[in-house]
């Protein structure tokens, strides 16, 4: 393959990297973030999204990095949430008078990162992707820097994250040394010949550290401590970008990383996939019941979706994929709403964060007051909203896969869902029934606007997107494995 | 004679160390970072003796790009303990308690 033709399948990330040093450069000269600047950001990131669908499919760089569907439909959705959170991130930033043109550089490197671990074929375009993706991040908690919650949060996401990745690292160099090599595709040629060999076990040493490393990524219990705190101190459309498209990427992760890498040891990763899952469904469920700040609450709830999404990723296969990328997709929406809607609220300047500020707000703002009904509904499971649809296709594809373990974890993954259900409704209950506590300022008008378009498609939209999601996919599950 | 496996325990212990002066660590913030280079200078142990003993220089580029991100880590890590301290004045690990949990 002719360099110019690896650089036709990278595309997407080429005009990422190339605006995000545009745009930093034209900030640093420029110093006001203008709505030109927010637009090219904007532009710069649906740009890539674009490429990559348009673009074409293959692996480049001797298969360090594949272009397939599966990387397609990831990097619409990453790219797509990350311009919504230039836009609100930059709204909110402007209502506080503390608008900074490194917020857009920042969400653009963390979606480049995201984008580079989605394509990754190899441990280390994984771990390079993994890297630029947090460290962006971290920076991105702690972008309030006179805020002393803020700055704790991107320390404490720092110090954990750092970890994380290091576990990671601890893992990829086992895999490397008893592989040989650290392509994905070689790593499953050596799998499928040895897989109970000496090499075997130091080959699922390296993938437990792996996973533990991704599991702190995508805040798994039992590694999910950070989660809460990250959530509660940094700014809030920060916390809606957290909650969206870094959360597809560490899925894609497991997804690459298992599909690709490991897939005839699929015996073994299961049990450790569904015990992560488990644990963070009913860490999600019952450590929600004690919050009363919003964002703590919908922290727990990442936790326990992130379980449901774990489930998927441990059926494994086309369908287990399928249903991942679905319920992420789905879930994506409807977290992406909330925080928009959080930000959009505000009381005598201050914001809204606990159940308690949020009492009658049906009185004062019927229409956001729906629409944070409509999300609650949707992320505890209830039909016809679109979390009931995303949690259909996991439970689904459990069920079906004919493993008992799988069955079982399906039917707990149901019970847990029943007791999250309690702070959903708890939270529906303040909104419409009890006294209003006090008058609420006027909104952000496009804050609300992205809460109103994601309740829209959290019911009823939804049933008319699940025609064209569904197909798109199955045909991204069914990409995994030919690395 | 200095096999393989000198240089894997050699990594492991570092690496445990490490993992050690994060959680038990209760006094300082910059024993932290401290602590997280150990880790990744012990995957780079791991990766360069894999690198020998399997004759491939992948291991070894891969070391590279593990050195270049632990520097860029590190800024990015004291940044961020910068704006901590002017917030609060202090980078004890027990004052990092404003939220709970």
């Amino acid at each position: 393959m002719t360099f110019a033709a690896n650089f036709s399948l990278v595309l997407p990330e080429v005009i990422l990297g190339a605006s995000a040093l545009l745009l930093l450069v034209w900030g640093a000269f420029h110093g006001k973030v203008t709505p030109l600047f927010t637009g090219a950001a904007v532009l710069a990131l649906l740009g890539a999204a674009v490429a990559a669908v348009v673009g074409p499919h293959g692996h480049a760089f001797n298969g360090v990095y594949s272009a397939d569907a599966a990387a397609t439909y990831a990097k619409v959705a990453i790219y797509g949430f990350s311009a919504v959170a230039v836009v609100l991130g930059d709204r909110w930033l402007a209502v506080r008078g503390d608008q900074k043109f490194e917020f857009a550089v920042l969400v653009i490197l963390s979606a480049l990162g995201m984008g580079v671990t989605a394509s990754a074929g190899d441990l280390i375009s994984l771990y390079i992707g993994v890297e630029l993706q947090s460290l962006a991040l971290y920076v991105l908690a702690a972008f309030r820097r006179d805020d002393a919650k803020s700055s704790e949060a991107g320390l404490k996401y720092f110090v954990l994250g750092a970890l994380s990745s290091g576990l990671l690292l601890y893992g990829a160099s086992l895999i490397y040394g008893f592989a040989g090599s650290t392509r994905f595709a070689d790593i499953a040629a050596v799998g499928a010949t040895m897989a109970h060999g000496a090499h075997g076990t130091g080959l699922l040493f390296g993938l437990v550290f792996l996973l533990c490393g991704l599991a702190f990524k995508v805040s798994a219990a039992p590694f999910h401590m950070w989660t809460p705190d990250v959530y509660e101190g940094a700014p809030t459309p920060v916390v809606g970008f957290f909650a969206a498209a870094p959360k597809l990427a560490a899925m894609m992760m497991f997804a690459r990383v298992l599909g690709d890498a490991f897939p005839d040891s699929v015996a073994q990763w299961r049990q450790i996939l569904v015990i992560t899952s488990l644990a963070s469904v009913f860490v999600g469920a019952f450590a929600g019941l004690a919050q009363s700040n919003l964002k703590r609450l919908w922290a727990y709830s990442s936790i326990a979706n992130v379980g449901y999404a774990l489930l998927g990723v441990a059926t494994g296969g086309e369908t287990g994929l399928h249903s991942m990328l679905l319920f992420m997709t789905l879930y994506m929406v409807d977290v992406t709403g909330f925080f928009a809607c959080l930000q959009a609220l505000s009381r005598d300047g201050r914001p809204m964060e606990t159940i308690e500020d949020m009492a009658g707000l049906v009185k004062h703002r019927p229409g956001i007051a729906v629409a944070m009904t409509a999300f609650s509904l949707s992320a505890l499971g209830m039909p016809p909203f679109s979390g009931f649809w995303a949690k259909f296709y996991v439970f689904g594809a459990a069920m079906g896969s004919g493993d008992v373990l799988l069955q079982w974890a399906a039917v707990l993954g149901l019970v847990g869902s029943v007791v999250a259900a309690f702070y959903y409704l708890r939270l529906i209950k303040a909104m419409w029934f009890d006294a209003p506590a006090g008058a609420v300022d006027k909104p952000q008008p496009i804050a609300r606007a992205v809460g109103f378009v994601a309740a829209a498609f959290s019911f009823p939209v939804v049933l008319v997107a699940l025609i064209w999601l569904d197909p798109a996919a199955r045909a991204a599950a069914a990409a995994f494995g030919h690395a | 004679m200095i096999g393989l496996s000198h240089y894997l325990v050699v990594a492991a212990i570092l690496f445990t160390i490490g993992v050690f002066g994060i959680f038990v660590n209760r006094k300082n913030i910059i024993v932290i970072l401290m602590s997280i280079e150990l880790i990744l200078l012990a995957v780079n142990i791991n990766l360069v003796a894999f690198s020998v003993y399997l004759h491939d220089v992948v291991g070894q580029v891969f070391a590279m790009f593990v050195l270049t991100v632990a520097a860029a880590e590190a800024a990015v890590g004291l940044a961020i303990l910068v704006t901590f301290f002017r917030n609060r004045g202090d980078i004890a690990v027990d004052d990092a308690s404003v939220m709970k949990g």
